[in-house]
């Protein structure tokens, strides 16, 4: 068994060790967000925060994951009460089909994080490694300018 | 009369049965000598195939197309609450569904606002008449006094029933009328937010991979080593001892595996592909285009208004050029998947096809089964912008299934499968030749389009792949091409421009090399790439200016509405120069068409530079101007604008499938590349021209061809060279600028 710690709740799972953590996260633990695209670390797709850094989790093992924090676009808020990345997407309609939305969505996370006030530049480059292919682009990073913003009103109430 | 009032289960939720009657049964037959019904009414024609009111006054519409990430559900919820009067949170919607909903073919061609849309809006605005007659008499006042609001009608005294208590009382099983009397718009034409991005951006379930029925197996397929290859030995005993693994499935050269867990059927594919020995099929003729030119074709004058006495009859100045298009993918983000469950003699199929009704005819046949005994329900997929692998998938599902009764079994394809196995957009070539007379006007137009089917679609099973592969397997069918008035490879073949003489050809090749099938747009794309470049090529030539130049031979005024504003807006103006950057050549591009030329006008102007060192193209900005007809939702229409622009810039920059001789070699995105947030531009500007009163036109297909002529003449007027060959890639551009 091994334990893994995603979004604040901790889960034993028997999978195999090897097993990359997006097929523990989609078919053990039933979370939807984090998605197949290509298991290649080509489309970002797939990614979540692990101690706060953007990760691939189709190539992930589990093994190397226990005692780290995982995060999942699950936890950043609901339908309910979304965070600020999930409001700042909704406000800008931020998708067409998407499908790749929440794993921009996370290496946006991981990067506001770090760097509260992320340039337009630092944005686009962080998010390099994720595909979009219904041509969302624009209205992504618009959508994590957005976010950052309302990140930084969080702050200050 | 069958049953109307099927009630089924589905989700845990009872979903109410809808009339489903098809064009052709005793259900289904419109008067003689009646008007045509307007859009799919026109083969559905009955109120309750589109909408049904309960005795508790809850509203569902139905639908025969499907999501496919174009914001159909908000669309066309917008529209039926709209002529209710109800709050869209109070309506549902089924969308494909082979139990549930009419049947409308395909969700292609930009047609569902036109076909389903203009029905749902008919039958929304007959079913408010049917309960505000029905409280007409229940009220003694004329139909003509009453209005409706919040869910009830009411008189003029301030006197109201609910929808609720006149429902029993207005008969829902009726055939439409013509002709409808629609309220003022209050949703209609508003930018209202997409509903199901709320879900999507918190990680609900979205999508049919995130399908997870009781008991459910994960299935993975493998697939021959390359077309036509043979399935020559295979020992699956290993694979069948691994962990977790439930079954191998073999049919002929379909070859699948089974398993408990996700992570171990892909563990055995991988097994299994290794076990796999293949005997290969004939080698993959090299495509060039040559090749292409030289097959044999069916050759059809899709116009032919030439004048004797003018153009290349007569005198004035020719100008000829040719273009070519390589093959290019789909490439959807999520891989094709499908879940299937076979149980009692029935099958029911789970797919993010765009057709479930002819998906099912396929998928019936193929497994010699009743169609009535199949069931399809669209889920929805990532993007797929045309015939990917949806439907190939969901006859994989299909087939496992049916090894492994009573289980539901889902399929995932890997990137890999997706990339090298979906059918592609056909290369092609094009050929232009034209007059101008010593006024600078086009007197003569000669065009020819060559390329193979742009639809091979199902219908017949052998369109599927898993049908080719089994033991007994289906003739891949006969390509057709797809006729006039919306053509195929022929699609915006005909310029919208008036020429005084004019020919179009379309030489319809049916020898493919690959298989190829619908991507978005079809052959507008490649069609609108030529005309419009070899427009700017002629503007040039008759030292005009290009937006002028088009204006000069556009009649139409909507068509002229978009060029001028989508000029105005971008702040064109002739005789412009790029501001000139170290190491860059900057210029503008403008382009135009009318998609289909029956449906939305876009017209586009861009600004580009080009490294001179690297010959990389940079989008700058992007301005487009677009009629669609009555607008539905205006954010929807720029959300699709500004997709069509990034996709076809993706497209027309650096796309091409490579080939060898076992098939397509392109297997991931670093064989197959597609924009990445590095390519994008400064800004795109998308203008919404709104028509209100006007037919639906649709939006999704528009932008494609438009953005490509933009660029290409944005780089003819940055570099001086002309690039006909797609996509213009960095070293296309280094090679010309080397000349």
């Amino acid at each position: 068994m091994i334990a893994l710690q995603v979004n604040g709740r901790t889960h034993e799972v028997d999978d195999d060790p090897a097993t990359p953590l997006l097929y523990v996260l989609r078919d053990t633990l039933g979370l939807n967000a984090a998605k197949f695209g290509c298991g290649l670390g080509q489309c970002g797709s797939c990614t979540v925060m692990v101690d706060n850094e953007a990760v691939f989790s189709c190539l992930t093992p589990i093994t190397v994951l226990e005692g780290r924090e995982i995060t999942t676009l699950e936890g950043l808020g609901t339908v309910d009460k979304p965070g600020p990345m999930q409001t700042a997407f909704i406000a800008e309609q931020a998708a067409q089909c998407g499908y790749c939305i929440p794993g921009m969505m996370m290496r946006a996370q991981a990067l506001l994080q770090s760097e509260p006030n992320a340039t337009e530049a630092q944005i686009k480059a962080t998010l390099q490694p994720n595909l979009c292919r219904c041509g969302t682009h624009m209205r992504i990073v618009k959508a994590v300018q957005h976010a950052a913003t309302l990140m930084q009103q969080e702050r200050k109430i | 009369m069958t049953a109307l009032s099927r009630r089924s289960v589905l989700g845990g939720a009872l979903v109410l049965g809808f009339s489903t009657a098809c064009a052709g049964s005793a259900d289904a037959q419109v008067q003689a000598g009646a008007p045509a019904l307007p859009g799919s009414l026109r083969t559905a024609p009955f109120l309750d195939s589109w909408i049904r009111m309960d005795a508790q006054g809850a509203v569902t519409i139905a639908t025969g197309k499907a999501e496919l990430g174009q914001g159909l559900r908000t669309a066309l919820l917008q529209i039926a609450a709209d002529e209710l009067r109800l709050p869209m949170a109070a309506l549902r919607l089924t969308t494909a569904d082979t139990a549930l909903t009419a049947n409308e073919g395909y969700t292609s061609g930009s047609h569902s606002m036109k076909d389903s849309g203009t029905a749902i809006r008919h039958a929304a605005a007959q079913l408010r008449a049917l309960l505000v007659g029905a409280a007409s008499e229940r009220l003694g006042v004329p139909a003509a006094q009453l209005t409706v609001r919040d869910g009830s009608v009411v008189a003029p005294s301030g006197q109201s029933v609910p929808y609720a208590g006149l429902v029993a009382a207005a008969a829902q099983h009726v055939q439409a009328a013509p002709q409808s009397t629609f309220l003022p718009p209050s949703l209609i034409g508003r930018p209202i937010q997409r509903l199901d991005i709320p879900g999507k951006v918190t990680g609900a379930a979205a999508y049919v991979q995130d399908m997870r029925l009781p008991g459910m197996l994960h299935a993975r397929v493998v697939r021959p080593s390359g077309i036509g290859a043979t399935l020559a030995a295979l020992d699956a005993g290993p694979v069948e001892r691994m962990p977790g693994v439930v079954a191998v499935v073999r049919d002929g050269n379909f070859l699948a595996v089974v398993a408990e867990r996700e992570f171990q059927a892909m563990q055995a594919m991988q097994a299994l592909s290794v076990a796999a020995q293949w005997t290969p099929g004939p080698a993959v003729p090299k495509p060039d285009f040559a090749a292409l030119r030289a097959q044999p074709s069916e050759d059809t004058a899709i116009v032919d208004r030439r004048t004797p006495g003018v153009g290349i009859f007569g005198a004035g100045r020719s100008m000829e050029a040719s273009y070519t298009r390589a093959y290019q993918a789909h490439a959807s983000i999520g891989p094709s998947c499908a879940l299937a469950q076979f149980a009692e003699g029935r099958l029911t199929v789970w797919t993010h096809t765009q057709g479930v009704f002819p998906d099912r005819s396929a998928i019936a046949e193929m497994m010699r089964m009743p169609p009535d005994r199949v069931r399809l329900i669209h889920v929805e997929g990532a993007g797929c912008y045309g015939h990917n692998g949806a439907d190939d998938a969901a006859a994989d599902a299909a087939l496992i299934a049916r090894a492994l009764p009573g289980k539901p079994v889902r399929v995932q394809w890997t990137r890999e499968q997706e990339h090298l196995w979906e059918p592609l957009g056909p290369a092609m070539a094009t050929d232009a030749r034209a007059t101008l007379d010593p006024s600078g006007a086009i007197v003569d137009w000669d065009y020819a389009v060559r390329s193979n089917t742009h639809s091979t679609r199902p219908g017949p099973a052998g369109a599927l792949l898993a049908a080719r592969l089994v033991a007994q397997p289906f003739p891949v069918p006969k390509p057709t091409a797809i006729p006039q008035p919306e053509g195929g490879g022929d699609r915006n073949a005909i310029p919208l421009y008036d020429f005084a003489s004019m020919r179009v050809m379309h030489h319809f090749v049916p020898h493919m090399p690959l298989r190829v099938s619908a991507l978005r747009s079809l052959g507008a794309y490649m069609n609108v790439f030529s005309i419009e470049s070899f427009m700017d090529e002629l503007a040039l030539a008759a030292k005009a200016d290009p937006v002028e130049f088009r204006l000069r031979h556009l009649k139409e005024a909507r068509a002229r509405d978009v060029v001028t504003l989508a000029a105005e807006k971008f702040g064109w103006t002739p005789g412009q120069a790029a501001p000139p950057v170290e190491g860059m050549s900057r210029g503008y591009g403008f382009a135009f068409a009318q998609y289909k030329n029956l449906a939305a006008y876009c017209a586009l102007a861009t600004e580009v530079e080009v490294d001179r060192r690297t010959g990389r193209t940079r989008l700058v900005r992007a301005t487009a101007a677009v009629d669609s007809g009555q607008a539905i939702n205006p954010d929807g229409i720029r959300n699709q604008i500004e997709g069509a622009i990034l996709q076809s810039m993706s497209w027309t920059l650096i796309e091409a499938v490579t080939v060898g001789d076992q098939g397509v070699t392109s297997a991931d995105w670093a064989s197959y590349p597609i924009l990445r947030m590095n390519g994008l531009p400064d800004r795109i500007d998308v203008h919404v021209i709104d028509r209100p009163g006007a037919p639906f036109l649709g939006t999704g297909e528009t932008g494609q061809g438009p953005t490509a002529a933009a660029l290409g003449n944005a780089i003819a007027n940055a570099t001086g060279k002309r690039l006909r060959d797609l996509p213009l890639t960095p070293e296309k551009i280094k090679a010309a600028l080397a000349v």
